[in-house]
């Protein structure tokens, strides 16, 4: 504004000078109100002006306002469905995440009772094999203990026998078989002391 | 030797009536010439360019409703809600201004807001219309417009009198700041382009010397550019302004 102020000073001086003479003389012709057409430019102002008004609030503006209208109803239209949509996606990724959980929970129970079981099974097979251990070896101590026995009592007599042998040889004498197994089962038991 | 030449800075205002014997017997002058077709281009603007009516506007289209658009923020901003009301009228004018400013610029065009009786119409207009939607909203009320609640009543005699004297020169202020605006540039054009045709006559020299003025014109011409929309939109905001007050009295 400032630098339109300076123009039309610069303007004025200009118009002041020698060279405007003419002008001066004859002044502005938007003041020479003589002219009639200074004049009709009012009344074709008002005429034009006025068809301008009716044609633009009748004919032209409504037109741009039903395009706005309508492009204002479609995009809130889209953003209805858009956020519909997003209400539906939102709804399924919980009954997703809650179907997760589920079969999650399922599955882990599921997998925690095989596990007893299989548990349970090993320990039913353990206990029997080992009773089954159990017997077999008591039945085999029993037979080693019988074996022993007989093997004892067979040593008895054949050390009475080498007694015999060996004293005869060495005295001659026929020992009493009597004395030998006293002797012997003396021996023997001192041993087994 | 340019004592043979006068700068006739003035002459381009001049009105000479057009179209024959027909517009001379109905003083049909390049101004009005010039209203016709910028009313012209305005309704061609936007019944061509809505003419699509397409969800996705085209250029023409989103012109069409930039400027729409641009107006009727104004009207609702600066008036309210009633804005809505007004709104053709001030598109009617903001057009008829913008294009009047704008197409002035062009050569051998003829600006018709240089003529302070056409804008002092249009300003007298406004103020008319103002007035009246003043008084019939709000009647007699309408009065106490010129005193503001609360002053005291001693001074009424000066504010009431200082208050009408502002309310008067509204469109004398409103017409004549667009009319100055138009007419300062289109002299400066007319001065500056006088100089380099005065500066061509010197010959070589001169030549040389006349793309100072040439220079000087062509960023006058985007500067006035600028004073165009912002005369156009500074009458079409006042108005508004006028209206709210009109609407709300204060």
């Amino acid at each position: 504004m400032r630098s339109l102020a300076a123009l039309t000073g610069l303007g004025t001086v200009l118009l002041t000078s020698s060279a405007f003479a003419e002008e001066a003389k004859k002044g502005m012709p938007q003041l020479d109100f003589h002219n009639p057409l200074t004049i009709s430019q009012i009344v074709w102002l008002a005429i034009i002006f006025t068809a301008l008004y009716v044609l633009l609030s009748k004919w032209a503006l409504p037109q741009v306002e039903s395009v706005l209208a309508h492009r204002k109803q479609a995009i809130d239209g889209d953003l209805d469905a858009a956020r519909g949509a997003k209400q539906a996606a939102d709804g399924a990724i919980a009954e997703l995440t809650e179907a997760t959980k589920d079969a999650q929970a399922i599955a882990r129970t599921e997998i925690a009772s095989a596990v007893a079981g299989a548990k349970e099974a090993a320990d039913a097979q353990a206990a029997t094999l080992n009773a089954k251990l159990e017997a077999q070896l008591a039945a085999a101590e029993t037979q080693i203990e019988a074996a022993r026995a007989s093997a004892v009592g067979a040593l008895r007599q054949v050390a009475s026998e080498a007694t015999t042998v060996v004293v005869a040889r060495l005295t001659g004498i026929h020992a009493d078989a009597a004395a030998v197994d006293a002797a012997v089962g003396s021996v023997l038991a001192a041993r087994a002391a | 030797m340019a004592a043979g030449h006068t700068i006739d800075a003035l002459g381009q205002f001049e009105l000479h009536s057009v179209l024959g014997p027909v517009g001379a017997s109905v003083g049909f002058s390049e101004s009005t010439f010039m209203m016709v077709v910028s009313s012209a281009l305005t309704l061609i603007l936007l019944g061509v360019g809505m003419s699509a009516k397409a969800v996705v506007p085209g250029r023409l289209q989103a012109l069409a409703e930039m400027l729409y658009d641009f107006v009727y923020k104004m009207c609702i901003e600066q008036i309210g809600e009633e804005g809505k009301k007004f709104f053709p009228f001030i598109f009617t004018l903001f057009m008829f201004i913008l294009l009047g400013n704008l197409l002035g610029l062009l050569p051998f065009s003829f600006t018709y807001t240089s003529h302070i009786a056409v804008t002092f119409s249009l300003a007298a207009l406004v103020i008319v219309l103002v007035t009246a939607v003043a008084l019939a909203i709000h009647g007699w009320h309408f009065f106490s417009y010129f005193f503001p609640a609360g002053a005291p009543i001693a001074l009424s005699p000066l504010i009431v009198t200082v208050e009408i004297i502002s309310y008067l020169s509204r469109p004398v202020s409103l017409s004549i700041r667009l009319f100055a605006n138009m007419v300062a540039g289109h002299v400066m054009f007319e001065v500056f382009a006088s100089f380099i045709v005065m500066m061509a006559g010197a010959g070589v020299v001169g030549y040389l010397g006349g793309i100072g003025p040439l220079a000087l014109n062509v960023i006058l011409m985007g500067f006035e550019l600028l004073v165009a929309c912002l005369q156009a939109y500074v009458f079409a905001v006042l108005t508004c302004i006028y209206l709210h007050d009109a609407v709300h009295l204060h």
